[in-house]
């Protein structure tokens, strides 16, 4: 009987309380606004084999972006968070340009690689680091990447020696600037680390255990769940997403910038997750929210440049969007906003009380 | 027997005298930095050197200090770069585009820092979200507005401002300090005054130590957290003034991670992140620590300047660790 | 009925409503000036909220609170100390990093043009102390005190606000027996100054010890009010639990073939098993097919037995054979690899993850056990919830609902189920049937038999001891944190004989 009480005719307000429907819609006005000023902006054309077009170019320059983010939604899912990936994301170019600088033949396959697996080494044993501190030592997670925040531009700029490196090397220029079967190869590479995410968290019991650690650590101690492995892999994951990320930014350009590549990436990430429906709480999370999340947040972006408002002041809508976004997640808000609405006090609720039950 | 129970012991006392540990710490590295760079630099170890680190870093210790209230609390404030920055831009802007007088500028830029932090305030406390993430919205805000006001340096040249700015108070010894360093003195007096004298600085301590106690115990809980990130709010406000007198300038990009350098300073002077336990003392020579390895690297001469950044994250490193060992053994 | 002086608090025909439960119907309480005044009840049995509703916490729905013969209501626990009511509860709610002068006047702290007199701040708590009889370094900081001087802290804080009543909310519960003793002295003290205490204690001894007159409380509703003096232990203990003596010789048992479970091999043995301020050593043997029961009051060290046998405490003396070889449980993933499973009896915190579905919530412990690369196939995650969903008739029977949303009787089939589907050798349910229906209570001790019969071992634990005699072929009894007896449930156990042991102590 259930099943007949949700025939297609409640469909419509299911797609309105579904998850992602809020993401969504932001995202289709944001494209929508963009119509409005440069009419030509849903064109998508192929030139010389390649795909032009400013969808295409959100979905470029915001490859980085949704790649860290999707790290970050795996940490947040814990309960945790990582504010080092910006760190991680100049780490890890500057590592891997300073590898092909010195490599005899910049235009070598197998040099690039091996400078590319190098870099991403280095940013999976950061990770590593992150997660020994959170899971092993007990350390805050604000905290404890907090450390790799402040040290990591440091160890960036070390690397680079302070310069900005550059590289003429096209195998490398691939990764972030190059196209392969008429996409941008950066598009590719955020497809299948998306499609591996997805796989081992949902076809997988990957998700299941981590949303479980973030629901309620306790619980899931007691249900057998070894959780400290568990983070430390996820604060690892989020470090290795960030290092192909600075790769991506580092090649896009050809060149490392130890000192402003990935500024700020961080907080874009935390802004996509939360806005892509993830709690910062813990517990239940959305890839699909994340991805469509650091989309809204590149789009805005583009749209501010298209529409001709100073570049700059970007920040100022993304204060409003994480304000409104956090007092919408807020409970207490709600509860206020709710309240005020009803004009009746509430009684405090039960849960104040640690002694009363659930009811039967 | 039962007198035995209940006295507390003489290894209670050894254990009060704990508490000043990590400011005893941060004292001695204080001390062994200074004496390596005496014996490693000859110019080094002058008075002039300790002092050129206040005048270098007095806004930072302005800044830091209302940190230090904010973390007491158990909270974080990640805005004070930004208003640091938006203040500059304010002071300058005001100053040098429309003309107004000094004496008018100052006062409202640390009204809107302050008022900045009450509203930040009034979100954690009331809504109930975590500080990292309303501090976070208030330093994109904070940038965001230096930006509409305008996106290029714009220079101080207000005489009385810079007048102000070039004076250099004369010490014995023929050693010198300037205004600023003087401004943040007072503040840092007034604060430890505030923390360690009134029922305001002891409910900091209070909820710091435990929130939901606090409550129970009757303390005005929604009046401290509130007044404390505008106390974090008008710091910020006036390390922006002391910064625009350091540079003559207001500038959006100014600050840059400030809040790192406030938050490391704060950590290394041994106050926990944790909140309840911390001392502005160690603040200052937390402060003291990272002007003097930026002293340091200046005088090595061959050293760059981002090994600060990873000599200040290794620091931090080994604090947390301490902090961490600490509270792990009084549990 | 009153040959005592005028009370100072009386409350008269209290109620109190949440959302879908009666906490308290018509409840009558009166405190007396210079006595100590237990409130007795099981868990739920409204003494919590009785105290709330008293220091303003809750707000009445109905009934009249007069202290000192006038009216009055307060708005929150800080109004009812400013009107002489002062609280401590268990959880010692003082500032750990102050120091012990600083908690004790936190908030009230002599000043002088707003500045803070340290000085008379310490010399005033000192003071306060010495007026307790107490000897303590008012500068040392609250967390280098044992937690016996914290609470006469927070008892010192309290009586500084001229209190009038005091109410001590399970003080004694971490205190070992010299700490009680001088919790007690200070307590007496106070009654002799004219103080009204209001006692809450799960310690029988403690409360004959300590309390002139006491309160029973059963289901929200006033049991009576007696002297402690003329009320004997096992009186105490049948209204508490609402069974007197004589109507619990009569019930019946359900046969049991005690002797088979012996007969079967053990599967679980622990031998001085135990943990300093968890529950003292104790020896059990579980055979298989065998259910176990645990009886005894709450805070009496039951949860805590089960804790340990999981791996959630780590026991520190005595050792443990699982199988018949022995082992070491660090952690519950240890336990659920030997074949252990455990139903928390706090749902919400332990037990549940209330945002995942009913689905995820049921296989978690198994997919735990499997690892993240193995996960269950869907038709198999579809085969095993629908048979527990159908079995244990979890309603509604959607799958995909968030547990969250389920009733209490569902959320603890939800869980029960989680555990059966990994098939254990032994099963620790720890009130599994509290707080939920009559009909869902059925079902689940029905099930319990079944297992047992099906070969595995429980141990179940519940504060009600038909239930505990229904179910068990022998059954622990625990009291002040110690296992004081071990009875086969043959023909002559009844509910009467439990409950003189509980009260007993297994002494008589």
């Amino acid at each position: 009987m259930n099943a007949r009480e949700r025939g297609p005719r409640v469909s419509a307000a299911a797609v309105i309380r579904h998850r992602l429907f809020w993401p969504a819609a932001v995202l289709v006005l944001l494209l929508l606004a963009n119509v409005f000023f440069t009419p030509g902006f849903l064109s998508v054309e192929l030139k010389d084999g390649h795909l032009y077009g400013s969808l295409i170019d959100i979905a470029r320059f915001g490859a980085p972006l949704i790649l860290v983010a999707i790290g970050m939604t795996l940490v947040i899912a814990t309960g945790g968070i990582d504010l080092s990936v910006g760190s991680v994301v100049a780490i890890s170019g500057a590592l891997s340009c300073l590898w092909i600088t010195g490599l005899e033949d910049q235009q070598s396959v197998t040099g690039v690689l091996t400078a590319v697996g190098v870099a991403l080494g280095l940013a999976l044993f950061l990770g590593l680091c992150n997660g020994v501190l959170v899971a092993g030592i007990g350390i805050q997670p604000i905290i404890a990447t907090l450390i790799l925040m402040v040290a990591g531009r440091g160890l960036a700029q070390l690397i680079t020696d302070g310069q900005i490196l550059t590289v003429n090397s096209a195998p490398y220029k691939l990764i972030g600037g190059g196209y392969w079967l008429t996409l941008p190869f950066g598009v590719l590479i955020v497809l299948a680390v998306l499609g591996i995410t997805a796989f081992l968290t949902r076809r997988m019991a990957l998700g299941l255990l981590i949303e479980s650690v973030g629901g309620n650590a306790v619980a899931s101690r007691l249900a057998g769940i070894r959780s400290r492995g568990l983070i430390v892999a996820v604060y690892a994951f989020c470090a290795l997403c960030a290092g192909i990320a600075g790769l991506m930014i580092s090649s896009n350009v050809s060149s490392a910038d130890g000192n402003n590549a990935g500024l700020w990436i961080e907080l874009d990430a935390i802004l996509a997750v939360v806005i892509g429906g993830t709690s910062l709480a813990g517990g239940r999370f959305s890839l699909g929210g994340t991805v469509l999340g650091a989309l809204v947040i590149q789009t805005l972006t583009t749209t501010i440049y298209s529409i001709g408002i100073p570049p700059e002041t970007t920040l100022l809508f993304k204060a409003l969007v994480v304000t409104a976004v956090c007092l919408l997640q807020s409970p207490a808000f709600r509860e206020k906003a709710l309240n005020r609405r009803r004009r009746r006090p509430q009684a405090a609720p039960a849960s104040a009380d640690p002694k009363v039950k659930v009811p039967a | 027997m039962s007198s035995d129970v209940l006295t507390a012991g003489p290894s209670a006392s050894l254990r009060g005298r704990q508490r000043y540990l990590p400011v005893m710490v941060t004292a001695g590295l204080l001390v062994a930095m200074f004496t390596v760079g005496g014996l490693r630099y000859e110019a080094f170890a002058s008075g002039q050197v300790v002092l050129n680190v206040f005048i270098d870093n007095a806004f930072l210790l302005v800044v830091a200090v209302g940190m230090t209230f904010v973390i007491l609390t158990g909270g974080i404030d990640l805005s004070v770069g930004a208003v640091v920055a938006l203040s500059t831009m304010v002071t300058a802007t005001l100053m040098t585009d429309h003309g107004w007088s000094p004496l008018a500028v100052v006062p409202l830029v640390l009204l809107i820092g302050s008022a900045l932090g009450l509203v930040m305030g009034c979100m954690i406390h009331y809504f109930d979200i975590q500080p990292f993430i309303v501090t976070l919205a208030g330093m994109f805000l904070a940038r965001g507005l230096c930006y509409v006001i305008g996106t290029d340096s714009i220079s101080i040249t207000e005489e009385g401002y810079t007048a102000v700015a070039q004076t250099q108070i004369a010490l014995p010894g023929e050693m010198y300090v300037s205004v600023s360093v003087v401004i943040a003195l007072a503040v840092v007096l007034v604060a430890a005054y505030m923390l360690h004298y009134t029922r305001l600085g002891r409910n900091v301590y209070a909820i710091g130590g435990s929130e939901q106690s606090a409550l129970l115990m009757g303390l005005p809980v929604a009046r401290t957290k509130i007044a404390v990130y505008t106390i974090s709010g008008f710091c910020s406000a006036l390390g922006g003034v002391l910064f625009s007198l350091y540079t003559l300038s207001g500038y959006g990009l100014n600050a840059l991670g400030m809040e790192l350098d406030a938050i490391a300073a704060v950590v290394i002077g041994g106050t926990l992140l944790t909140g309840g336990s911390g001392y502005l003392l160690g603040t200052v020579l937390g402060v003291l620590v990272l002007g003097l390895i930026q002293t340091i690297i200046s005088f090595e001469g061959t050293l760059s300047s981002w090994w600060t950044k990873i000599f200040i994250g290794l620091l931090l490193f080994v604090f947390i660790l301490l902090q961490r060992l600490i509270s792990a053994r009084r549990s | 009925m009153d040959d005592a002086p005028a009370p100072i608090l009386r409350m008269r025909g209290i109620c109190k409503e949440f959302p879908g439960v009666r906490a308290l119907g018509d409840v009558d309480f009166r405190l007396l000036p210079g006595e100590v005044h237990a409130l007795m009840g099981e868990n739920g049995a409204g003494k919590s909220t009785l105290i709330k509703v008293l220091t303003g916490v809750h707000a009445v729905d109905g009934g009249e609170i007069t202290l000192d013969g006038s009216p009055v209501s307060f708005t929150g626990p800080l109004a009812a100390q400013q009107a002489g009511i002062s609280t401590v509860y268990q959880e010692v709610n003082l500032c750990p990093n102050l120091s012990v002068a600083e908690n004790i006047l936190i908030g009230r702290e002599p000043r002088r043009l707003g500045r803070i007199r340290w000085k008379e701040v310490r010399r005033r708590a000192a003071e306060l102390l010495a007026r307790l009889e107490l000897d303590i370094d008012v500068s040392a900081p609250l967390s280098s005190c044992s937690l016996a001087v914290q609470q006469m802290v927070a008892i010192a804080r309290a009586v500084d606000v001229s209190a009038r009543v005091l109410i001590l909310d399970e003080p004694t519960s971490s205190l070992d027996a010299g700490e009680v003793e001088q919790l007690f002295r200070v307590m007496r003290r106070l009654k002799a100054e004219g103080i009204a205490i209001l006692f809450v204690s799960h310690f029988l001894d403690q409360i004959y010890e300590i309390a002139d007159r006491m309160t029973i409380l059963r289901d929200g509703r006033l049991v009576g009010e007696y002297l402690t003096s003329e009320l004997g232990q096992v009186e105490l203990v049948g209204k508490m639990i609402g069974k007197e003596l004589k109507d619990l010789e009569t019930l019946e048992n359900a046969p049991k073939d005690i002797a088979a479970a012996e007969r079967s091999r053990p599967f679980a043995e622990a031998r001085a098993l135990g943990r300093p301020g968890s529950v003292e050593p104790f020896t059990l043997t579980i055979h298989e097919g065998e259910v176990v029961g645990l009886a005894g009051l709450l805070g009496s060290g039951r949860t805590e037995v089960a804790r340990l046998l999981f791996g959630a405490d780590h026991a520190t003396t005595g050792e443990l054979s699982v199988g018949g070889a022995p082992v070491t449980l660090r952690t519950p993933r240890a336990a659920t690899n030997h074949g252990i499973a455990f139903c928390s009896e706090n749902r919400r915190a332990e037990g549940l993850i209330p945002d995942l579905t009913v689905r995820e919530n049921i296989i978690l412990a198994l997919q735990a056990a499997r690892g993240w690369a193995r996960p269950i196939p869907r038709r198999t995650q579809d085969e095993l919830v629908d048979k527990y969903v159908n079995a244990l008739k979890i309603r509604p029977a959607d799958p995909d609902r968030p547990v969250k949303n389920l009733s209490g009787g569902n959320q603890q089939k939800v869980l029960l189920a989680r555990w059966l589907i990994v098939e254990p050798k032994l099963l620790i349910l720890d009130e599994p049937t509290r707080g939920i229906d009559v009909g869902a209570k059925a079902e689940i001790q029905r099930l319990v038999a079944e297992l047992s019969d099906g070969g595995m071992a429980v141990l179940f634990i519940s504060a009600e001891l038909e239930e505990v005699l229904r179910l068990s072929h022998k059954v622990g009894v625990l009291r002040d944190r110690r296992l004081v007896a071990e009875l086969p449930n043959d023909d002559d156990l009844t509910t009467g004989v439990l409950m003189e042991t509980i009260a007993s102590g297994g002494r008589a």
